[in-house]
């Protein structure tokens, strides 16, 4: 599979994650959003910019109960919850916030 | 909710030259994903998964060393390293990660991870688990 953003192909899985990570920029973030009908605003950036910096330190997509936790401990308590989460990416936020930004589906994940 | 198991994990393999190791970390992530109660041992050759300072590039796989620095957030706090097998390779435990945790019960202070054990120290340990998964 592969999705066009901008005039540029960019390979993804079958799941629509990006094949190569290092392809990523906001533009191909932002048209995965909008495929799925979603805006992002800075909410949403917060969370993918802070994927994007625990996969650079970690080399991997945290699960969503890590991810929660990692998030309250480093952007406040009242952001580290399933519920704030789940209302920025109904689809759940470690699977969606992480295609969004460029990584692999999150180890752990079914 | 289903009852919490003890799951041991133990490395046997040397982190590259076969899928052994990444296989094995990828397992404990999942599994401790699911809430279960899991103890890492690394023992012979495995041990050389903990060493610092890896430099993948030369033989063209990723270097999966900083998942172990995860390993914390994933509640995974015991890691077991066999003393006899450091020494019959002259390591010592400076040679290997800082693996560190922040222990919730003790108002989040960092801990060390890695606890070096003798050989009839791992044997206990191993004796006290209700899953051991060997790779």
């Amino acid at each position: 599979m592969a999705i066009e953003v901008n005039g540029k192909t960019y390979e993804t899985d079958e799941e629509g994650y990006l094949a190569n990570l290092n392809e990523w920029d906001e533009d191909v973030a932002k048209a995965m959003a909008e495929a799925d009908g979603a805006e992002l605003t800075d909410a949403h950036w917060e969370v993918i910019n802070f994927l994007r910096e625990y996969y650079d330190e970690y080399q991997i997509a945290p699960a969503v109960r890590v991810l929660t936790k990692a998030i309250g401990k480093k952007l406040g308590k009242e952001k580290g919850n399933s519920k704030y989460l789940y209302e920025l990416f109904p689809y759940g936020p470690a699977k969606q916030a992480c295609k969004y930004a460029g990584l692999p589906k999150p180890t752990g994940c079914v | 909710m289903s009852e919490v198991k003890k799951f041991l994990y133990v490395n046997r393999k040397a982190p590259y030259g076969s899928i052994y190791a990444l296989e094995s970390l990828e397992v404990v992530l999942i599994g401790a994903a699911f809430d279960q109660d899991v103890t890492l041992a690394f023992l012979d050759d495995g041990v050389y998964q903990l060493v610092k300072g890896k430099n993948t590039e030369a033989i063209g796989m990723k270097n999966f060393s900083p998942t172990y620095s995860a390993l914390g957030d994933y509640d995974v706090t015991k890691i077991y390293v066999e003393k006899e097998s450091l020494e019959a390779r002259g390591l010592t435990l400076g040679d290997l990660m800082d693996l560190k945790y922040e222990d919730e019960d003790d108002d989040w202070a960092e801990k060390d991870s890695i606890r070096v054990v003798s050989a009839s120290e791992m044997a206990d340990i191993m004796d006290t688990q209700d899953i051991v998964l060997s790779f």
